[in-house]
């Protein structure tokens, strides 16, 4: 592990603290917030400090400090835990968390324009510790002894380093700088019985033990925390203030060769105790305290181990590489498989047979490793929702479904901020005054809510509100004003709602600093194409309105179904395949009966304007997309095969009914078809074609 | 990191260090220090030009001490060595003489 990858794994593990911190935070602040809760807090707070420390981050040391200072008298039960407080935590871990992004992004030394930006917390945390109630001090003594190991504060620390420490980017000299910060380092007294002589020596193993004394009212924790990064590179003993000579002796008593010597040196440190005490020691506690340092020494390693197999962290390129290396393989693949075929080899037909579902094997798992659940995201809503109500002065609650609903991580990061827009706005637009809900005969607190699932190769994301709704007069007489639509055209529900994602439009009467400005929905549109998403709004007067994000399950590969028409193939994302029938084309019409009912067609002959006739039978794939069917026309069924998505380059990124390209196992190119697309055209067809015909009969 | 070693005249070896002396030039220090204590010559290590000091070097100082017995004087630490000696409570091990 070198100093990078150390702190790598700092930088990801205080962004996990401080998202615990905000998620304890957030818990209490209705108010109750719960010894558990303050704990947490305190946790996540301290072991930033100590981690940072470690690396010789002063400004996070310094910063955290404070506010750790502050939780501590918290923690003592000196001060209540009021929702101001809340609110001045919650900014604190946002500035913690700026300033280990300045760290992620490379900038070790303090920046500026940051502590300028902490400074105001800085000052309302001190006015927290300065105004502590003289009645609360004068328990404080008695709360911080009863917390604490009784005695002089003596502790006694014994260190051997393995041999990779100083490989591994850790230095003993900076355990000692911190815990100078925890209290006294009285003596140190370094072991240097393992260092050979110049000629024996591994410059960089590390051979040095140290024995120390420390002066601290530290609690164990913390000085345990001081090792936090070492703790399986080195063997580890603290001896706690006031505990008996047993201890000691139990201690020298782990290296019996140089037993004398490790007398010699807790002598020096001053923690060995009188002699007569040591010898007049019953022989029963040393067994205990023995049993107890190995506690120290060995449970944390085996719990962290655990984890460690639980969960590999893994660079998100690499997972990209395997990504793509697994797409040219389907390729490949795709391509002996169709040698054998030509071959008319069976014995090699057979093992290509097997080599492709092995291959769709790898495929899944390797897509696997992508998938993440979507919880985390919507739980950071949490913070949203709580920080948006408190600046509006609304009540709300946010309700989550559905959190295990996995998708693709690059699908994950790139939601994040349409779905934040689309919160705000239904909190901002949606959810009415408390007056004016009551008047409704709602409850006087709004509910926002998030869901997610799984539909037919799609992810649906949900974001909903029991508001007003959308007003649709209200949105049309505005698109009007504005020129967007003409006056006397028909808008269905769906189309008008939609005119809300066009850029530079805002019903809303006054601008707040959150929404109106009618920047932003048209960039959440945006963004969501970017996707290859949809969104869909349903609106109910009165009741509320849901947001219906709809996204690709991942942006990779996917499971395909190949068509021809003429000499071209093109391939329909199988999800979205319903059947395939027969296709009797008995009159010139662009829909068609299916078990009865109407189904528009389209027939991709004509739409891509393609040579060579149709040939005689032809086949209808029915596709659905977001609850419409349509049905598209083709010369021949190919079957299903993976498809690695190309995209398309620049020159076409404007071609309609498109997404993307594949390439297949022949070498040649075959187009995917952007299924939504087709369906909207194809519902747009239909409906143009049956309005005259209904107003000529009306 | 840099060596400079010139005889002091009376059949020793005063050496000058320079730069840092850390565990990334650990190893390159260590086989320069193995070419000085060849032979059974005494050493003098000057240290008022060192930069940044951490374990490594020290442990490279202290097995030098090691190899060349009571042979090897150091002067004139730089306030890093003296930091770093300090703190890990060496100044028995590593003895700074004040600089000739």
């Amino acid at each position: 592990m070198s100093i990078e990858q150390a702190l790598q794994t700092f930088t990801a593990e205080c962004r996990e603290l401080l998202h615990e911190m905000e998620d304890a935070l957030l818990g209490g602040c209705k108010g109750d917030m719960s010894a558990d809760s303050i704990n947490a807090v305190f946790r996540a707070a301290h072991t930033i400090k100590g981690s940072a420390g470690l690396f010789g981050l002063d400004h996070i040391v310094g910063f955290t400090h404070i506010a750790e200072s502050v939780l501590d008298i918290v923690r003592a039960g000196q001060r209540a835990f009021t929702p101001e407080l809340v609110e001045l935590m919650l900014a604190c871990r946002d500035h913690m968390a700026h300033l280990v992004d300045a760290v992620a992004a490379g900038q070790l030394d303090e920046d500026p324009q940051l502590t300028a930006a902490g400074m105001p917390l800085r000052q309302r945390l001190e006015a927290w510790l300065g105004v502590a109630p003289a009645a609360a001090a004068a328990t404080a003594p008695v709360a911080r002894s009863a917390a604490k190991p009784d005695g002089d504060g003596h502790w006694h620390i014994s260190l051997r380093f393995k041999a990779e420490v100083l490989r591994n980017g850790m230095d003993p000299m900076s355990f000692l700088r911190y815990l100078a910060t925890l209290g006294t380092v009285v003596h140190v007294a370094p072991v240097l019985d393992a260092l050979p002589a110049l000629d024996a020596l591994d410059a960089e193993a590390c051979y040095l033990g140290l024995e120390l004394a420390l002066r601290s009212d530290a609690g164990r924790d913390a000085i345990e925390g001081a090792f936090e990064f070492v703790r399986d590179d080195c063997r580890l003993r603290i001896v706690a203030p006031g505990s008996p000579p047993a201890a000691y002796r139990a201690l020298a008593d782990e290296f019996p060769e140089d037993r004398d010597a490790m007398m010699c040196l807790l002598r020096e440190c001053g923690s060995w105790p009188a002699e007569d005490t040591v010898i007049d020691a019953a022989v029963a506690p040393c067994a205990d305290l023995a049993v107890e340092a190995e506690a120290v020494d060995s449970a944390r390693p085996r719990e962290r181990r655990a984890q460690e197999k639980n969960s590999v962290r893994v660079d998100a390129d690499k997972l990209d590489h395997l990504i793509n290396l697994v797409g040219e393989l389907i390729v490949a693949t795709a391509g002996a498989n169709l040698a054998a075929r030509r071959a008319q080899n069976v014995e090699l037909q057979e093992y290509g047979a097997t080599l492709n579902s092995l291959v769709e094997d790898v495929r899944n798992s390797a897509l696997q490793l992508r998938m993440v659940k979507i919880g985390s995201t919507f739980t950071r809503f949490k913070r949203v929702v709580h920080d948006v109500a408190r600046d509006l002065g609304k009540d709300i609650e946010l309700a989550i479904d559905g959190e295990d609903t996995e998708l693709d991580k690059t699908v994950v990061e790139k939601i994040a901020d349409p779905l934040t827009h689309l919160v705000r706005n239904a909190i901002d637009h949606g959810i009415e005054p408390a007056a004016l809900r009551r008047e409704r005969g709602k409850p006087a607190h709004g509910t926002i809510w998030l869901n997610a699932y799984h539909d037919s190769g799609t992810v649906v994301i949900e974001v909903g509100d029991d508001g007003g709704g959308l007003q649709r007069e209200r949105l049309l007489a505005k698109a009007i004003e504005r020129g967007i639509v003409e006056e006397g055209r028909h808008l269905s529900d769906a189309e008008v709602y939609a005119l809300i994602f066009e850029p530079g439009f805002s019903t809303a009467e006054q601008v707040t600093n959150l929404s109106g400005r009618g920047v932003g929905m048209d960039v959440v549109k945006r963004n969501i194409t970017a996707l290859r998403g949809t969104i869909q709004i349903d609106s109910t007067p009165g009741v509320g309105t849901t947001m219906r994000v709809r996204l690709p399950l991942t942006l990779a590969i996917i499971d395909g179904f190949q068509v021809a028409v003429g000499g071209s193939v093109f391939v329909v994302p199988l999800e979205m395949v319903e059947e395939c029938v027969e296709f009797r084309n008995d009159d010139g019409h662009d829909y068609t009966n299916l078990r009865g009912t109407v189904l528009p067609f389209i027939r991709l002959r004509e739409l891509f304007a393609l040579d060579g006739a149709a040939s005689s039978r032809q086949s209808l794939v029915v596709v659905r997309y977001a609850g419409q069917r349509a049905g598209l026309v083709v010369d021949g069924l190919l079957g299903e095969s993976q498809t690695v998505i190309k995209p398309l380059g620049k020159v076409f990124r404007h071609m309609r009914c498109i997404s993307g390209s594949s390439i297949l196992g022949s070498g040649d190119v075959a187009l995917i078809l952007d299924v939504p697309s087709l369906i909207h055209q194809a519902a747009g067809d239909h409906a143009r074609l049956t309005q005259p015909s209904t107003s000529a009969f009306a | 990191m840099k060596l400079t070693s010139h005889p002091d005249g009376a059949g020793g070896l005063s050496v000058h260090v320079e730069g840092d002396l850390t565990i990334y030039e650990a190893a390159e220090t260590r086989a320069s220090l193995l070419a000085l204590v060849d032979d059974a010559r005494a050493v003098e290590l000057d240290l008022a030009d060192v930069g940044d000091i951490d374990s490594a070097g020290l442990q490279l100082l202290l097995a030098t001490a090691r190899t060349l017995g009571g042979r090897l004087s150091l002067v004139g630490a730089s306030a890093a060595v003296t930091e770093a000696i300090g703190l890990l409570g060496l100044g028995r091990h590593l003895p700074i003489a004040d600089a000739a």
